[in-house]
C-alpha cells in the first residue's frame, strides 16, 4: 500500500494556485488527515509519510501505535518518547545476529531496562512488547508487570537475562495477558514456578509458548490453566511434558491451531496409545506443528490425524530418518513450511520433493554439526530433488557438507522465486566437490536468477568473482552474510557498490581490509549495521571511518592476545543517539 | 599405574575441555587398564592415593582433598591453557583448512561455525539419541591422536558436551540426565557449572526436594549465594540420609559418587541417579580396590 505519490501529487498540484485558500500547507483539516494516516500499518510506510512534510510528520507521530526499532542503538528511550505519544505496541531489536553463535561478550548489551523506564512513564497504555536479542532481568519484568495495565502480549524471542522470578511477576500481575511467548532462550534452568501463578480466575491466554524453557512445571497447573483459557489457540509445552500429560492438554483444547509438543520418550500402554491418536485426531485445526523431542517411528503416527491441514512441521528437534519422514508427508497434504534435521538424508528430501508440492520454505539443520563425515547428512542431491518438485520453494536454509554449482544452477531455474537463499556448506572454503572450482557460478546464478532475491548467505570457496555477480544482479537484496570468502577488497567493495537495499551485513574471516570498509563510507547511513570478524581491520582504518562519519557508532572488541592495531571484531551501525552509555569495557567506541 | 608423557602435539589451539579429561582413568579399582587420555600438563600429580574403597562418610575430607588436586593440576595446566587461548578463541589467525586433522577437530575449533543458534545446539546435545556404550572407547582411542576431548565430538553419546567459545573464554556446558528412584521426570544438571561434589550435591538436594511441590524459587544466582555461605553437607553426601547419588560412567558401571577426583568423575560420568538407600544394598555398585 503505498497512498504517497498520490498524495503528494494533490500536494504540489495545489500549491501554486491554492483555490483561493491561502493555506500553504495540506488541504485536508488535521483530523482528516490524522484519520487517514492511522490506516497505515506498515512502518516503512509511515517512515516515508513522515518525510513528506512538517505536518505530515507531525500527523504521522500522532497517530502511530505500533513501533518497531530495529537496533535498539539506533535511537534512544527519549527520542522516541518525545517523538511518539500514543505507543500501544513496540518490538525492539538488540544484538546483532552474530550474537546467536556465542561471538560476542556476555554484557555486551542490549538490555532493556532503560526502554522500561521510559515507556512506564511514556506510554501507560502500552499492550504489547516484542523483544528478541535483548537481555532481559527480572527487575525489567516486574516493572512491566507493574506499569502498564493493558499490557497484553509479550514475545521474547533469544533473549537472556531473567529467571523464574521474573516471569512470576507477569503471571502474576498481568491479568489481561493474552500472549506470553518465549522462543529460542537459552537460560539454563531457571524454575517453573511462574506457571502456577497465573490467577485462577485468568482465562484470557491465547497464546502460550514455553517450549525453549527447560524447566519443569507443575502440570496440574497448566493442565487448570489450559482447561479454562477458552480462547487458547497456541500451546508450545516443554520437553518435560510426557505424551500422555500432552493428550490431557488436548482434550482440553481440541481447538489449537499451532501445538508444541513435549517429549515423546515414554513407553505407553496401548490404552494411552489409542487416548493420544484419538487427542490428535481429534485437532482439526491444526496449522502448526513442532517439539515432537525423541519421536520415533513407534510414536510418530499418532500425530497422523492431526495432519492433513498443517501447513508447517517443525521437526527440527527430532531426528528422523528417511522412511519416517516420507511416512509421514503423506498425510500432510497442505504443507507450506518444513523444517527438518539431515538425519532425513538425500532420500527423506525426495520424499519432500514428490509430496509437498505447495512448500513454499525448507529448512534443513544438521543433526551433528561437528562430523565432516560427508556420508552423512543431505548433499547437493537431495536439494535437487525438492527444486523438482517444489516449485514455489521461496525460502530455503540449508545445512550440506558438499555442493557442486551445477546443482545449485539447475535449483534455482527449477525454483526462481526464491527471496531467502541461505546456502552452509558446513567445512569452511570448501570447492565444488565435483569440478573442485570455487563455487562462484552457484551464488552468481542465485543473483542473477533470483530478482526477488532478498536474502543471501554465502558459503564454500568462493573469490571476488561471486561478489562481482551479486553487486551487478542483486537488487533487491537487503541482508547478506557472507563467511570464509573473497579474495581481496574488491569483493566487498562491489557488494557495497552495487546493492541498492543493502541494510544488514555481516561479514566473518574474510580478507577484506580498510580499502573495502572505508568504500562504504557513504553507505553505512543508509544500512542497519554492518559487522566484521576476523577481517584485515585495523583500528586505523576503523578511527578513520568514525571520523568521518560522526552519525556511525563504530564500536571495536579486540580479541585475546590481538595487537594493537588490529580490530577483530567492529560493528558499525547508524544511530541518531550518539555512541552508547552502556558498552561494556571491552567494547571501544570509537 | 605410569602417566603416559603427552603424545598429543601443541600445535593444535588450545582445547581447554581437555582440562576434563585430565583425570586418569585409573581409580574406582577397574580391573581393565585403559590408555589414560592426552593430556597438557604433565607430572599432573598421582592420583594413587584414590584408589580405596570409600564411603558417604569419607566425603568432607575427599572434596577438600579433591579440591586440592584439581586445583594443582588445573593450576599446572592453565597456563598452558593461556598461552593458546589466543589462537584458539576464534578464527581470526587460523584458518581452517578442510585438509586439517580428520574428523571434527578442525570445525569444532572455529568459533560461531557452522553458524547454529546457542539454542538449537543446546537441543540438539541434550536430546540426542543415546547409543550403546561401545562410543565412548573408540573416542578414547580417536583422541589419543588428534588432541580431541572425550565425547566432544561425538553428539550422540549420553554425555552432552556443548562447546560455545566466547572471546578467549569457553563456556562448555555439560549437561547430564539425573533421574531419581519413584520419579518419573527426569531433570538436566550441568555439571560444568560445579567445581566440587558438595556443590552438585546441594543443586541436586534443592531440584529433588522441590520437583513434588511446584516449581523452583531459587534463581541460580541465588543459589551460587547460598553456596558461598555456611551451610549444613547436603543430605546427598550424608550417610544417614536415606538417598545415595550414583552415576553411570562410560563402561555402564554404576559407581558410588564421590569415589574419585571430581576431574576425574567429569570425564567418566554419563547419568546420574539418587537412588533410595534400601535399595542401593542390593546393587553391586563398583567399589575401589586395594583400600578397604
Amino acid at each position: 500500500m503505498d497512498p504517497d505519490p498520490k498524495k503528494s501529487k494533490v500536494l504540489t498540484s495545489n500549491l501554486p494556485n491554492s483555490n483561493g485558500s491561502s493555506h500553504p500547507h495540506s488541504p485536508f483539516p488535521d483530523e482528516v488527515l490524522e484519520k487517514v494516516l492511522s490506516l497505515i500499518d506498515s512502518h516503512k510506510d509511515r517512515n516515508s509519510v513522515s518525510l513528506v512534510c512538517k505536518d505530515w510528520y507531525n500527523a504521522e507521530r500522532w497517530t502511530r501505535s505500533n513501533l518497531f526499532i530495529g537496533n535498539c542503538y539506533s535511537v534512544s528511550p527519549e527520542i522516541v518518547a518525545r517523538r511518539f505519544t500514543k505507543i500501544k505496541s513496540v518490538t525492539l531489536k538488540g544484538k546483532p545476529r552474530f550474537s546467536d553463535f556465542n561471538m560476542l561478550p556476555r554484557d555486551w548489551g542490549a538490555n532493556v531496562h532503560s526502554w522500561m523506564v521510559t515507556f512506564a512513564k511514556a506510554y501507560p497504555f502500552l499492550e504489547e512488547l516484542r523483544l528478541k536479542r535483548m537481555r532481559v532481568s527480572d527487575q525489567s519484568m516486574e516493572l512491566l508487570a507493574k506499569s502498564f495495565p493493558h499490557f497484553r502480549a509479550l514475545s521474547l524471542s533469544s533473549c537472556d537475562g531473567f529467571t523464574d522470578d521474573g516471569l512470576k511477576a507477569i503471571t502474576t500481575h498481568c491479568g489481561n495477558l493474552t500472549e506470553l511467548d518465549i522462543q529460542d532462550s537459552v537460560t539454563a534452568d531457571i524454575g517453573g514456578g511462574w506457571l502456577s501463578c497465573f490467577p485462577e480466575n485468568f482465562s484470557s491466554l491465547e497464546i502460550l509458548n514455553f517450549s525453549s524453557l527447560s524447566s519443569e512445571v507443575s502440570f496440574e497447573a497448566l493442565e487448570r490453566l489450559v482447561s479454562r483459557c477458552r480462547s487458547l489457540r497456541v500451546l508450545k509445552v516443554n520437553d518435560i511434558i510426557t505424551l500422555d500429560q500432552l493428550q490431557r492438554l488436548l482434550v482440553h483444547a481440541p481447538l489449537l491451531t499451532e501445538l508444541g509438543t513435549g517429549s515423546f520418550l515414554q513407553e505407553l500402554t496401548p490404552r494411552q496409545y489409542e487416548d493420544i491418536e484419538s487427542a490428535f485426531g481429534n485437532c482439526k485445526n491444526l496449522r502448526v506443528l513442532s517439539g515432537l523431542w525423541d519421536a520415533t517411528s513407534f510414536y510418530i503416527p499418532v500425530l497422523y490425524g492431526a495432519c492433513s491441514g498443517l501447513t508447517f512441521l517443525n521437526m527440527s528437534d527430532t531426528v528422523l530418518q528417511s522412511g519416517e519422514l516420507a511416512k509421514l508427508l503423506a498425510h500432510c497434504p497442505n504443507l507450506r513450511r518444513l523444517w527438518v534435521t539431515d538425519s532425513v538424508g538425500d532420500k527423506g528430501l525426495e520424499a519432500v520433493g514428490s509430496s509437498c508440492p505447495l512448500l513454499e520454505e525448507l529448512r534443513v539443520f544438521p543433526a551433528d554439526p561437528y562430523d565432516l563425515d560427508h556420508r552423512h547428512g543431505v548433499t547437493e542431491l537431495g536439494f535437487l530433488a525438492v527444486s523438482r518438485g517444489c516449485r514455489k520453494l521461496r525460502y530455503v536454509l540449508y545445512f550440506c557438507r558438499r555442493m557442486t554449482n551445477a546443482a545449485v544452477v539447475t535449483i534455482v531455474q527449477n525454483c526462481p522465486d526464491f527471496t531467502h537463499f541461505r546456502l552452509c556448506i558446513m567445512n569452511p572454503r570448501q570447492p565444488d566437490y565435483l569440478t573442485n572450482e570455487p563455487m562462484d557460478e552457484a551464488f552468481g546464478a542465485v543473483a542473477k536468477t533470483c530478482t526477488k532475491l532478498q536474502r543471501l548467505s554465502v558459503s564454500g570457496l568462493l573469490t571476488d568473482t561471486t561478489f562481482e555477480y551479486i553487486g551487478k544482479y542483486a537488487k533487491n537484496l537487503e541482508t547478506l552474510s557472507v563467511a570464509f570468502a573473497g579474495s581481496s577488497d574488491r569483493g566487498m567493495q562491489c557488494v557495497l557498490e552495487g546493492c541498492p537495499k543493502l541494510r544488514k551485513l555481516e561479514i566473518r574471516d574474510c580478507p577484506f581490509g580498510n580499502a573495502a570498509l572505508l568504500s562504504g563510507l557513504k553507505k553505512y547511513e543508509m544500512m542497519r549495521s554492518l559487522w566484521m570478524s576476523a577481517c584485515n581491520l585495523t583500528m586505523k582504518g576503523c578511527r578513520l571511518l568514525a571520523r568521518e562519519m560522526p552519525r556511525l557508532n563504530v564500536e571495536v572488541i579486540k580479541d585475546e592476545g590481538s595487537d594493537e592495531i588490529q580490530a577483530d571484531k567492529v560493528y558499525v551501525y547508524r544511530s541518531v543517539a550518539g555512541p552508547r552509555q552502556d558498552a561494556p569495557p571491552i567494547v571501544l567506541t570509537l | 599405574m605410569v602417566m603416559s608423557s603427552e603424545d598429543s602435539s601443541s600445535s593444535y589451539p588450545d582445547e581447554p575441555e581437555l582440562e576434563l579429561g585430565l583425570g586418569l582413568s585409573l581409580g574406582g579399582g577397574k580391573a581393565k587398564a585403559r590408555p589414560p587420555p592426552p593430556e597438557k600438563a604433565a607430572g599432573a600429580g598421582s592420583w594413587d592415593q584414590y584408589a580405596r574403597i570409600l564411603t558417604a562418610k569419607d566425603f568432607p575430607s575427599m572434596v577438600s582433598s579433591t579440591k586440592a588436586s584439581s586445583s594443582s593440576s588445573s593450576s599446572s595446566s592453565s597456563p598452558v591453557a593461556k598461552a593458546n587461548n589466543s589462537n584458539g578463541s576464534c578464527g581470526t589467525k587460523r584458518t581452517a583448512e578442510p585438509s586439517s586433522p580428520p574428523g571434527r577437530s578442525a570445525l569444532s575449533q572455529v568459533v560461531g561455525w557452522p553458524p547454529i543458534r546457542a539454542y538449537r545446539m543446546n537441543s540438539l546435545v541434550n536430546h540426542a539419541k543415546s547409543p550403546a556404550t561401545e562410543e565412548s572407547a573408540s573416542t578414547i582411542d580417536k583422541t589419543k591422536g588428534t588432541n580431541l576431548v572425550l565425547d566432544k565430538t561425538n553428539y550422540s553419546s549420553n554425555r552432552n558436551h556443548n562447546v560455545a567459545k566466547e572471546r578467549g573464554f569457553v563456556k562448555t556446558s555439560l549437561f547430564v540426565k539425573v533421574n531419581m528412584d519413584g520419579i518419573t521426570i527426569g531433570r538436566k544438571v550441568d555439571l560444568s557449572a560445579h567445581s566440587c561434589y558438595e556443590s552438585l550435591a546441594h543443586t541436586l538436594d534443592h531440584m529433588f526436594k522441590l520437583s513434588a511441590a511446584v516449581g523452583a524459587t531459587r534463581s541460580k544466582v541465588e543459589e551460587e549465594v547460598v553456596m558461598g555461605g555456611k551451610r549444613q553437607p547436603p543430605r546427598l553426601l550424608d550417610s544417614s540420609s536415606d538417598f545415595v547419588l550414583t552415576y553411570e560412567d562410560k563402561e555402564g558401571d554404576w559407581m558410588l559418587v564421590g569415589d574419585v577426583p571430581w576431574e576425574m568423575f567429569l570425564s567418566s560420568v554419563r547419568r546420574l541417579r539418587i537412588r533410595r538407600t534400601a535399595e542401593v544394598n542390593g546393587l553391586s555398585l563398583m567399589k575401589g580396590t586395594g583400600n578397604s
